[in-house]
């Protein structure tokens, strides 16, 4: 059986893009975090009152506040604290980027199986990500 | 290693100060709020996020050394601890623990010490698993989530304590899936200067484990490392280290899945959850860097403790008996 006492080619091609990706998204959460406390755009909720919101269950606080779950937050970009979604979403959409790397790579070395195991990785990944999985909530 | 680590917490500590204190004084620029002031907290709402980075950049360095995500020990302590809804909690610690990984991910890839060709397999049982759990998780009450939480990883404390050979498992032959899947490596341990032959057994075994994981990591909001090292190393015999690694890296495929379904379900407050991650990811970048030199027993005892902790808080918060 062979032995690898060094990464291997998808292994490093991996990490490289998560480490970009993961410097990108930070790099993205931070600044829309400046900018949401230094209060450029204004938010839907004011700071004062996060308070009062964050002690609520999220079913109350969605109805309290008008807020729609999934990705209406893409409507309020325009609202310094769902700017912060900016980083949040590419932060946690980072690994479906690095599967779609490794891929090709996969099929290059004749790794069907691998590249074939990396493709459902990201169907499954997208279809979270979606938001047409909905849930009943308690 | 000190002086890098002392840095960035009071680089981080600066620019929290500083972003807190600037918002602290728009805040009181602002209309009076119409909402009543929220009871059982006497703190400003700016506390809040700075006790918050913090703590979680503790928790950050700590996770990595435990091999567990940062959720598991983020969950019962910001939830007994702090102000915050426990949805929120929920929501915050996966993307917490899901931040860590990320952060720890290049650097164990690129050290050989994470292996993605065990990953991928176990990743993708795992993660599917995780949306069933994370939409389960959102739909039950409560405290009997909590209360199944703590009394699985005391179970786990358990058996880790009761193993006898887990640093470097004597695997005498692959099983045939792992040798088909060509599951099986050598990696540097610097602690002793020796080059560590592995390979895996009970593959199938340790893929159907991953289902329940992957349904429980999404049920409790949390990251997954307290049941993945106990599952690669002890069940499929991978190294500690190598598992431990391994394990940290699969949490950033585990957790996305999950952490997209509370996402999508509204539970993420951006003023709670970024100086979690901020915290979280600056602490995981001293912590692999203490990895790396740091001998497998310490960092199982360290698991162990970490472990028996969290599983005990969240079992008697459950219970209503630690509120």
């Amino acid at each position: 059986m062979e032995k690898k006492v060094h990464a291997t080619e998808e292994q490093l091609a991996y990490a490289k893009l998560l480490d970009m990706g993961m410097k990108l998204g930070m790099l993205a959460l931070i600044i829309t975090f400046i900018v949401y406390v230094l209060g450029i755009f204004t938010p839907h909720i004011p700071v004062n009152d996060l308070p009062h919101y964050w002690s609520m269950p999220v079913k109350d606080y969605l109805r309290a506040t008008g807020i729609h779950p999934g990705w209406a937050w893409l409507g309020m970009l325009g609202r310094g604290d769902f700017l912060n979604f900016l980083g949040i979403a590419f932060l946690s959409g980072v690994t479906i980027f690095c599967y779609l790397r490794v891929i090709p790579i996969f099929f290059r070395k004749k790794d069907t199986v691998y590249g074939i195991l990396a493709i459902i990785e990201v169907l499954v990944l997208v279809l979270a990500a979606s938001g047409i999985l909905k849930s009943g909530g308690h | 290693m000190s002086r890098i680590l002392l840095a960035l917490f009071f680089l981080g500590m600066a620019v929290m100060t500083v972003l807190v204190g600037a918002a602290s004084a728009i805040a009181t620029t602002e209309p009076a709020a119409a909402l009543p002031a929220a009871a059982g907290s006497s703190m400003p709402w700016w506390a809040w996020p700075a006790i918050l980075f913090i703590v979680t950049f503790v928790l950050g360095i700590v996770a990595v050394l435990g091999g567990v995500g940062g959720g598991v020990l983020f969950v019962p302590i910001i939830g007994g601890f702090f102000p915050f809804h426990l949805d929120f909690v929920r929501g915050a610690g996966l993307l917490v623990a899901l931040a860590g990984a990320l952060a720890a991910g290049p650097g164990l890839l690129k050290k050989g010490m994470a292996d993605l060709r065990l990953a991928i397999p176990v990743a993708l049982i795992a993660s599917s698993c995780a949306i069933v759990g994370a939409m389960i998780g959102l739909a039950l009450p409560t405290n009997v989530v909590q209360t199944a939480l703590g009394a699985t990883i005391l179970g786990i404390v358990g058996i880790m304590l009761m193993a006898k050979k887990s640093e470097y498992p004597d695997v005498q032959q692959a099983d045939n899936l792992s040798t088909a899947l060509r599951i099986s490596g050598v990696y540097h341990e610097v602690s002793t200067g020796q080059d560590i032959n592995w390979k895996i057994y009970r593959t199938p075994q340790g893929l159907a484990l991953f289902i329940i994981i992957g349904v429980m990591a999404g049920m409790f909001g949390l990251g997954a490392g307290w049941a993945n090292v106990p599952v690669l190393n002890l069940l499929m015999g991978a190294p500690l280290k190598v598992s431990v690694a391994t394990s940290k890296f699969l949490l950033s495929i585990t957790d996305t899945s999950a952490a997209w379904i509370y996402v999508n379900n509204g539970a993420v407050l951006p003023m709670m959850v970024v100086p979690s991650i901020i915290g979280i990811m600056l602490g995981s970048i001293v912590g692999v860097r203490i990895l790396a030199r740091t001998k497998p027993a310490a960092i199982r005892y360290m698991v162990i403790g970490l472990l028996l902790f969290a599983g005990t808080r969240a079992l008697l918060k459950g219970l209503a008996i630690w509120n």
